[in-house]
């Protein structure tokens, strides 16, 4: 069973860097490291291998830079290579031009199964998993709490507004994965040596048929008209514990007459 | 200048309507003449109550029979576009919700159409929609638009506008019919399951009481808990506790979990990363207790109570009872 995983490396969310006024994107020249979010793809993808007893994880990135570290993260973890799309032509993306790069680069390994975490931290906009399916022509399930694949069919327990759909999906197809339901591995150090010999293929846009208008600035069909400071809400009266504070509360609350 | 027409995406349950179904009806009566709604499923059940916000026709489905609603929906509405049945409309609005995004990205490809999404407030300029989304927790606006020649789909976030009900008559039942999917509608539910809970709903709750980091292990979530049930508020969750697979998804308040915008809110354990207040901000009232007195919630506290909450909740909770 080949799987597919997107991954995503992003600003560390605690440096998450500014956005450039010039450009009005953020700037991306801090450090990128793997999207916690899509820890749990990883996972999912490595642990549905070990069921089926065979197979592999292969990930599936793209990049205006050639940054690698979140990539290497993921290979530790116990992926067994990924293809980097590393371009600057991709500065820019709006998710469908995003969507777009991603497919193709999928579909040059023709997987069962392509994971996705719902949504990337620093932009989410939570519809690239979709896209992804439908410039491919796969069915999809978003997320995804469970997944468990027999005889070419996944079964997913996906979450709903009510509680949970069961889904019954023939592959190939596209799962995004809810975070926190998986416990994504830590890197074993074996895990860390290994990574740095497994192969990252690096293509440029032109490697999948994209033209560089497709993509970033010149393909986003949206811009940002203006950026702005939202109103600060003002902090209140703080009360260092002395064994009463939970009194201070309850007067809050009744002032406030919800109790 | 309105725009002529906009469409938004319908949900409904058993209470009826969505809340954000209503919510974007109401946004959309104020920039465009003609407002109409489109579902996957029954829309005819909906009619008077969309009516009644402001949709002139609802166009839908009919039972999808399992399909998923994504798919199902786009195709139907791309099918329409196409053949001419239904003229474009200059927008669509869809709720930032498991469908709504579903529906959102297939149609973006279908129409290779942009989407703009999390957007909290939507406003004419000139004849086009600038939409607001907030960035790095709440603290910067982004303001957008689409520079494609339309139509626009924008996904926005619930509780970004308020519902409100103008009379009109029942919405007009008109067919969408969902064309052949072909592989890409595959996916089928078998069953669908309700989590039973106790007491009001996360989003609908006039209180919410959530744990965080700070709370230390699962077992204290009860505490959280506890004091939820004393108040008749709702328990929630950061990111953090969710991740770590202490409570389930459904509990989280944040920027990938649900918006919250109770009358109190109060914040047990919880530092106040960026993704965690985009989701609660905009509460009435804000209530933190956490031991760092560095913590960046305090910066948005109306009250905060530096001290350990394995302390303070089990007291607060205790001087509650019987009131």
């Amino acid at each position: 069973m080949k799987v597919v995983v997107c991954v995503k490396q992003i600003p560390d969310p605690a440096d998450p860097g500014a956005l450039d006024p010039d450009t009005k994107t953020l700037r991306r020249d801090v450090k990128l490291i793997l999207d916690e979010s899509d820890s749990y793809g990883v996972e999912m993808a490595l642990q549905l291998v070990d069921t089926a007893g065979e197979g592999s994880v292969h990930l599936v990135s793209m990049v205006p830079n050639d940054e690698v570290s979140g990539l290497r993260t993921a290979l530790a973890m116990g992926a067994d290579s990924a293809t980097l799309v590393s371009d600057e032509a991709l500065a820019g993306s709006d998710a469908l031009g995003t969507a777009r790069v991603l497919a193709a680069a999928i579909a040059r390994s023709e997987p069962d199964l392509v994971l996705a975490a719902t949504e990337s931290s620093d932009g989410y906009t939570g519809v690239v998993p979709a896209q992804v399916a439908e410039l491919l022509g796969l069915p999809s399930v978003t997320f995804a709490k469970e997944i468990a694949i027999e005889g070419g069919t996944a079964t997913v327990r996906r979450q709903t507004e009510a509680g949970a759909d069961l889904v019954e999906c023939p592959l190939p197809a596209v799962v995004s994965v809810t975070a926190g339901v998986v416990e994504p591995r830590y890197p074993s150090f074996r895990g860390i040596m290994q990574a740095k010999n497994k192969p990252v293929d690096n293509l440029k846009i032109a490697d999948l048929q994209i033209a560089a208008e497709q993509v970033g600035w010149a393909g986003a069909g949206q811009e940002i008209a203006d950026i702005a400071e939202a109103p600060e809400r003002a902090a209140g009266e703080v009360v260092v514990d002395e064994g009463d504070a939970h009194e201070r509360i309850v007067a809050f609350l009744d002032e406030l007459k919800v109790i | 200048m309105a725009l002529d027409k906009i469409w938004v995406y319908c949900e409904a349950g058993d209470d009826g309507v969505a809340t954000i179904s209503l919510e974007m009806l109401a946004k959309a009566r104020e920039v465009a003449g003609t407002v109409e709604a489109f579902c996957g499923g029954d829309g005819a059940v909906c009619a008077a109550e969309l009516g009644d916000h402001g949709a002139t026709a609802v166009y839908s489905t009919g039972d999808l029979e399992g399909r998923m609603q994504g798919v199902s929906v786009a195709s139907a509405v791309a099918a329409a576009l196409s053949s001419g049945s239904v003229a474009a409309p200059d927008a669509f609005l869809l709720g930032t919700t498991y469908d709504g995004r579903d529906v959102a990205a297939r149609l973006s490809v279908k129409l290779d159409a942009s989407v703009l999404s999390n957007v909290v407030d939507l406003r004419l300029d000139g004849d086009r929609l600038v939409g607001v989304e907030p960035v790095f927790g709440g603290t910067i606006n982004v303001t957008s638009r689409f520079t494609n020649g339309g139509p626009d789909i924008w996904l926005v976030r619930p509780k970004s506008f308020e519902p409100s009900a103008v009379g009109g008559p029942p919405a007009e039942a008109m067919d969408l019919p969902v064309p052949e999917l072909g592989a890409a509608g595959g996916a089928v539910v078998l069953d669908r399951f309700t989590e039973e809970s106790e007491g009001p709903k996360l989003d609908e709750a006039a209180i919410v009481v959530s744990g965080g980091r700070g709370l230390g292990s699962a077992e204290a979530y009860s505490m959280i808990e506890g004091l939820a049930k004393e108040l008749g508020a709702a328990p929630g969750a950061s990111r953090a506790i969710v991740d770590a697979g202490w409570v389930p998804y459904s509990y989280q308040v944040g920027q990938t979990g649900k918006v919250v915008k109770p009358t109190v809110y109060i914040a047990c354990g919880i530092s106040g990363a960026t993704q965690h207040l985009v989701g609660m901000k905009g509460s009435k009232n804000i209530i933190a207790i956490n031991k760092d007195s560095e913590a960046p919630i305090f910066a948005v506290a109306d009250l905060g109570i530096v001290g350990d909450v394995h302390k303070v909740v089990p007291k607060l909770t205790e001087a509650l009872e019987g009131r």
